[in-house]
């Protein structure tokens, strides 16, 4: 996206050069006063703070004593570390499950919402609800669905299966349990992607195809999926990060048990950084996950974001 | 065709089950007594309903009426701190010529891309170098750069023709006047927006009051439901009816703002 021209002002006026010069002299300092509050913060608190915990990363760090310089040592840890094994797997595990079942279920909601049906806007808002809806809310809530003698094992026995699972209290479907209620949660706030890029596809190519005696399904398939594809891309990339990243419902629900069983990346970096004040080991973490979700992140444009021309 | 029709009636209706009916569940768990809402099999549907279960938990802790106290003073600062640096540098980089602007404007974008995991440390240590633990500077200061609502704003100010602004000049309007009398009231529409969204930001935060806040008269309503949970976890109908407090006022202002919320994902997430 370029920015247009911005050199139309006061046409027509035959105005002397000096006046340009001190016109152009102000606009460039007034452009600067209105940038400054924004581009200050994110010196400090996004530009240095990256380079802070690159430094961090090759010290030991306890916010007491002053940072001794460690060389790899925090990197070399990670290696042999088998809670970052334990978080690394359950992440990735995490990730992989959450963002395609996520991703495929918004992109459901929002054809069907599409469609023309009626009370749209009520539709739209209910399955929307559970995206503004805060972290602690769900799981609180989510902590009392999934008791051992909570609602959800009711409607499983309802439903002729013997449940008496302690749903959070078991290693084996705590981190499952977690999975299903963040698609649940997030599943909405993609579908609002897909929908607005949805209503960006013209008629007339759909039109067209069926005029070719495409039918539903081959519409779908050959016109919109591929038209699709950058906010496949969005989607996918931001759930990845997402994902990655998460820790409130993991904080609350489980501190990452029962067993590790739900010990994830950001949950394990909170853990040394504000539990155990290994700051230094922290940040290497950090810089761990920042270089995983890089990784991710390139690797899906390579296979996702590909152009599409009609 | 008609039941085809049917077909994604059905569809629509059992999605709005799943995905409404843990609120319905929770506003009538919130409504029973500490014995019955464990009961099994449970009796969530059926009376007695005690909506003075809202009161007891208003008046459980001292500290809950200041949890949301807190909470709204410290949504609503962020909300206008960023309203304000956000169209300030959306206008600039919208519509102003100075050096470095493309480069400043790709760095602002690319902090997107940056996990919050990654500047959570070393940010926790600056806070504590300037002193601010246990304070709110820490979850407001960082949050006067926003890269998404610089971005939002000044795809919005693109989209504005440029007539009002001209008309200004030749009146002899100067850069700031135009800014604030020309082209924020006009950006009306991207600044309700943002603002709904941010203020969702920080009303639902949980990771930065958690790390920055120590004393329980100073936490946020999220993070003193957590704490309220800890106290007081036999009583699920009080949990339930704290966190409503929580999601009630945001399920209303979602209600009321939806089409703004919409518009705001198109404006800020992919039409560039």
């Amino acid at each position: 996206m370029g920015f247009g021209g911005t050199g139309k002002r006061g046409a027509g006026y035959p105005a002397p050069l000096f006046w340009f010069r001190r016109a152009r002299t102000r606009e460039i300092l007034t452009a600067y006063v209105l940038i400054a509050p924004h581009m200050l913060a994110l010196g400090v608190f996004t530009f240095f703070a990256m380079g802070f915990a690159f430094y961090l990363g090759f010290h030991r760090y306890d916010l007491l004593s002053p940072p001794t310089f460690v060389g790899i040592k925090n990197f070399a840890r990670i290696l042999t570390d088998r809670d970052f094994h334990i978080a690394l797997r359950n992440t990735l595990y995490y990730t992989a499950v959450v963002v395609p079942v996520q991703t495929e279920l918004a992109l459901f909601y929002a054809v069907l919402l599409n469609r023309p049906v009626r009370f749209r806007t009520f539709f739209r808002a209910a399955f929307y609800a559970p995206s503004v809806t805060a972290s602690i809310v769900i799981s609180l809530v989510f902590i009392w669905l999934y008791a051992k003698q909570g609602i959800f094992n009711y409607l499983l026995t309802r439903l002729g299966l013997p449940a008496t699972i302690d749903w959070l209290g078991n290693p084996a479907t705590a981190l499952p349990a977690i999975m299903m209620m963040n698609i649940w949660s997030t599943a909405p706030t993609f579908m609002v992607v897909f929908l607005a890029a949805l209503q960006d596809i013209p008629d007339s190519l759909l039109e067209a195809a069926a005029i070719d005696g495409a039918n539903a399904w081959q519409r779908f398939t050959r016109v919109t999926l591929p038209l699709l594809r950058p906010s496949i891309f969005f989607v996918v990339v931001m759930g990845t990060i997402g994902c990655l990243q998460v820790f409130d419902q993991i904080y609350i629900m489980t501190r990452g048990g029962p067993l590790k069983s739900t010990m994830t990346i950001n949950y394990l970096i909170y853990s040394e950084a504000f539990e155990n004040f290994r700051m230094g080991y922290a940040a290497a973490l950090s810089l761990i996950l920042f270089v995983l979700i890089l990784l991710l992140t390139l690797i899906q444009k390579r296979y996702i974001d590909v152009e599409v021309q009609y | 065709m008609r039941a085809r029709g049917i077909l994604i009636y059905a569809l629509l209706l059992a999605i709005t089950v799943v995905t409404f009916s843990p609120f319905v569940l929770s506003i009538l768990g919130s409504l029973k007594d500490t014995r019955s809402i464990l009961a099994w099999p449970p009796r969530i549907f059926s009376p007695p309903f005690h909506p003075e279960n809202y009161v007891r938990v208003w008046r459980a802790s001292p500290l809950f009426p200041v949890w949301v106290r807190n909470s709204v003073v410290l949504a609503v600062i962020t909300v206008v701190v960023k309203l304000l640096s956000c169209s300030m540098a959306g206008y600039a980089f919208a519509r102003m010529r100075f050096p470095g602007r493309n480069l400043l404007f790709w760095a602002t974008l690319a902090t997107m891309m940056v996990p919050y995991a990654v500047t959570l440390v070393p940010n926790y240590t600056i806070m504590a170098r300037f002193g601010w633990i246990d304070t709110y500077l820490p979850l407001i200061v960082p949050g006067i750069s926003d890269a998404f609502g610089v971005f939002l704003m000044a795809q919005f100010f693109k989209t504005l023709p440029r007539d009002y602004e001209d008309a200004a000049r030749i009146d002899g309007a100067s850069w700031f006047t135009i800014f604030w009398r020309v082209m924020l009231p006009l950006a009306r529409p991207a600044l309700v927006a943002l603002a709904i969204f941010k203020f969702q930001a920080s009303w639902n935060d949980f990771l930065g009051p958690l790390i920055y806040l120590n004393s329980p008269s100073k936490f946020t309503l999220p993070l003193g439901l957590n704490f309220f949970k800890g106290q007081y976890f036999h009583f699920w109908e009080l949990i339930l009816a704290g966190a409503m407090f929580n999601a009630v006022p945001m399920l209303v202002i979602f209600a009321i703002f939806q089409r703004y919320f919409i518009k705001g994902i198109s404006l800020g997430g992919l039409k560039g």
